[in-house]
């Protein structure tokens, strides 16, 4: 019975929020003058079609990945805001390295690879290094190497540096990844599958591995439970906290590569940026749980893609990112309070048992 | 801001219920299009509403639209945006029956490569850029450069101190082009003018282009440092740097559009002119074309040959040196003079 009983609550949080976030889309759109329900309509039928649930996907993955790198430090409640200049500098570098070396198509891709975690890695260390050693608070850290990574982008990334420009072009870009640092698209009847996905599943199943079956992931998991009662049975909080920015940031530095490997093959002035506080939002729906996350990824990219069909029907699209803060906020309201409420019920059964009180 | 969002929405859906109903009488002779029925404008990230560059690449489709009768869709990128995004972009308009499909700002290169050749019955215009090689896509390119040599010109003609001014909203290689431009213009027009140059963001942050406190703060410094002039090649971020043109009492250069018309009655008085880049000729023409039948794949090169560029006269600022201003266009036109691309 009450194993049941925490099942229910585990899935009343996400209806009620997806209820409040659907009534308050709807009330949105009725004020905006549309008519909610064929509004709504429309962009289900639109997202549902095969090929754009293949697209979503697409979408997901960087999402996947961002998500993935936030909720490594959601854990020990290090806020990587960093995540952005942590991506974009890793696909610059390991765009710029792709394109610079000519190796076999196995090599090639793992040298690109191991750019992009090594840069990841690296950037969100200092961010480590800084809150260990002199107590700088990551949010405060992250935030601002965000600017300095895009400084040391904007100078390398220069016609006269790094970059290249095309005759007739305005967009300066590195030259592009020979064709043995390509990952294939997948090809399925509704269009590409960007092959980047795989990786992303094993990101995905690597996270769930060692946050289940490893000691660094049972340190992980006890300190983000009781900081104070994981403190005193042993584990080293400083180098937990540095192994998590830096593990963060590693996962961080692939979320540039579903772009640069699977599409443009090259870093440009159109290489898309904003990515990191998807992920935050995406890990947050997800309880940092590996499927939770894919789920928040995936329910995210939906809503956006959905959204282009409001575009044609004239009406602003900036409803969806609305949208999408209602879900989050009324996600997390939702937990809070089940968690309440569960609270409650476990303390009365408590009392039961002790004092023998009528439940 | 917000506020103009939502009038321009609530505008919108007003439009679109007028649509439904009767079909509004445009009052133009021309008979609607046997082939054209519809059209499509896909902005970059700024959207419609920029007061600047998509505005005037909208009045250009608009006023073609308007003219034949036909039906303009619009829609606008995101920051996160992948190519994978403006593609599905493109081809939802190109699926949903658009013939005609103008695609603003050179974010969309890589993916209208893709998605022309998919389509190969709709004429695709790109503005900003000249790589997309495709017998249906159309790359509007300007030479921003050649007008902003002449503001350059005004700038040093009119400058008392002998220090002008650069404001750039983002160091890309398109606005670039404008400060080379100003800088040569300048130079030209008055030997041994000091020009300074300073960019509001770096790439990929684009808020340059809509940072008027920043573009304040830069011009401030500018004017306090001798400056009294400044090219504002910074989008919805001039409006901050001709506010302090007002505060110190110099003159500001607006960028695309006319600002003095478009400015509050206040800041008019130091605007001295207005590099024009007519977006709306390169879109009305390939509007056209598409309907009439004449359209060509291939990149149009808008200059002050062919009046894609020029200068604004408005407010009267200028009248003493038109003559010189004049000059120095009919050479860039004719050849005699060589405007660099880059600083």
């Amino acid at each position: 019975m009450p194993r049941l009983r925490g099942a229910a609550y585990l899935l009343v949080a996400p209806a009620a929020a997806a209820m409040l976030a659907l009534g308050v889309a709807a009330g949105i759109l009725a004020a905006a003058g549309a008519d909610p329900i064929a509004t709504l309509r429309d962009a289900l039928a639109y997202g549902l079609r095969p090929e754009t649930l293949v697209a979503v996907v697409n979408k997901a993955i960087p999402y996947y990945l961002a998500g993935i790198a936030a909720a490594v430090g959601f854990h020990l409640r290090l806020f990587n805001i960093g995540i952005d200049g942590q991506y974009r500098l890793a696909a610059f570098a390991a765009a710029v390295i792709g394109a610079a070396v000519d190796l076999p198509a196995p090599l090639h891709l793992a040298v690109i690879v191991a750019v992009a975690l090594a840069v990841g890695w690296g950037w969100a260390a200092i961010a480590g290094l800084l809150l260990v050693r002199r107590g700088v608070n990551v949010v405060i850290s992250t935030i601002m190497l965000n600017a300095v990574a895009t400084g040391i982008i904007a100078w390398l990334l220069a016609p006269d540096r790094l970059g290249t420009l095309a005759p007739g072009s305005n967009n300066v870009t590195t030259p592009s990844i020979p064709e043995s640092g390509w990952i294939p698209a997948i090809p399925t009847p509704a269009g590409e599958l960007n092959g980047l996905i795989v990786m992303a599943l094993l990101v995905g199943l690597g996270y769930s591995f060692v946050l289940a079956r490893t000691t660094v992931g049972f340190e992980v998991r006890a300190m983000g439970m009781a900081q104070p009662a994981a403190v005193v049975a042993g584990i080293r909080a400083p180098r937990l906290a540095l192994l998590a920015m830096a593990a963060s940031g590693a996962i961080a530095g692939l979320v540039g590569l579903p772009q640069l490997l699977g599409a443009s093959h090259r870093f440009g002035l159109d290489f898309p940026t904003g990515l990191a506080f998807t992920g935050l939002s995406v890990a947050i729906l997800g309880r940092n749980h590996p499927l939770g996350v894919a789920i928040g990824a995936v329910v995210w990219a939906f809503l956006e893609r959905s959204a282009q069909v409001l575009d044609l029907a004239g009406i602003s699209k900036e409803i969806v990112t609305i949208l999408q803060a209602v879900i989050v906020l009324s996600i997390v309201v939702a937990y809070e309070l089940v968690r309440r409420l569960r609270v409650r019920q476990e303390r009365r059964a408590v009392a039961v048992a002790v004092e023998g009180l009528p439940a | 801001m917000h506020l103009r969002r939502l009038a321009s929405l609530a505008a919108f859906v007003a439009t679109l219920a007028a649509c439904s109903g009767a079909p509004a009488d445009s009052g133009v002779t021309v008979p609607p299009s046997a082939r054209l029925q519809k059209i499509a404008v896909a902005y970059d990230i700024s959207g419609r509403g920029d007061g600047g560059f998509n505005d005037i690449a909208y009045n250009g489709a608009k006023q073609a639209a308007d003219e034949l009768g036909i039906e303009l869709q619009e829609v606008t990128a995101r920051l996160d945006d992948t190519d994978d995004d403006r593609a599905e972009r493109l081809r939802l308009l190109a699926s949903s029956g658009h013939e005609a499909i103008i695609a603003v700002g050179f974010t969309y290169a890589e993916p209208l490569k893709v998605v022309a050749a998919e389509f190969p019955d709709v004429a695709f215009a790109i503005v900003d850029d000249g790589t997309v090689e495709a017998p249906n896509v159309q790359g509007i390119l300007f030479a921003e450069h050649e007008g902003s040599f002449l503001v350059g010109a005004a700038a040093g003609l009119k400058s008392r101190t002998n220090h002008v001014g650069f404001i750039g909203a983002v160091q890309i290689p398109l606005i670039q082009k404008f400060e080379a431009g100003f800088t040569a213009g300048a130079k030209h027009a008055k030997p041994g003018v000091e020009v300074e140059v300073t960019y509001l963001s770096q790439p990929p942050d684009y808020s340059g282009f809509g940072d008027p406190p920043h573009g304040r703060e830069a011009a401030l410094g500018m004017y306090d440092n001798g400056v009294d002039v400044i090219f504002a090649a910074a989008g919805g971020s001039g409006a901050g740097v001709h506010e302090a043109a007002v505060a110190s009492n110099h003159w500001s250069i607006g960028v695309d559009a006319d600002e003095y018309v478009l400015a509050p009655e206040a800041v008019r008085s130091h605007i001295l002119t207005s590099m024009l880049k007519n977006a709306n000729v390169g879109t009305y023409a390939f509007v056209r074309a598409v309907a009439d039948g004449t359209f060509e794949g291939g990149i149009v090169t808008y200059g002050l040959a062919n009046g894609g560029v020029g200068y604004a006269t408005s407010g009267g600022f200028v009248d003493d040196i038109r003559d010189e201003l004049d000059a120095f266009s009919a050479d860039i036109a004719a050849g005699r003079i060589a405007v660099p691309e880059t600083p």
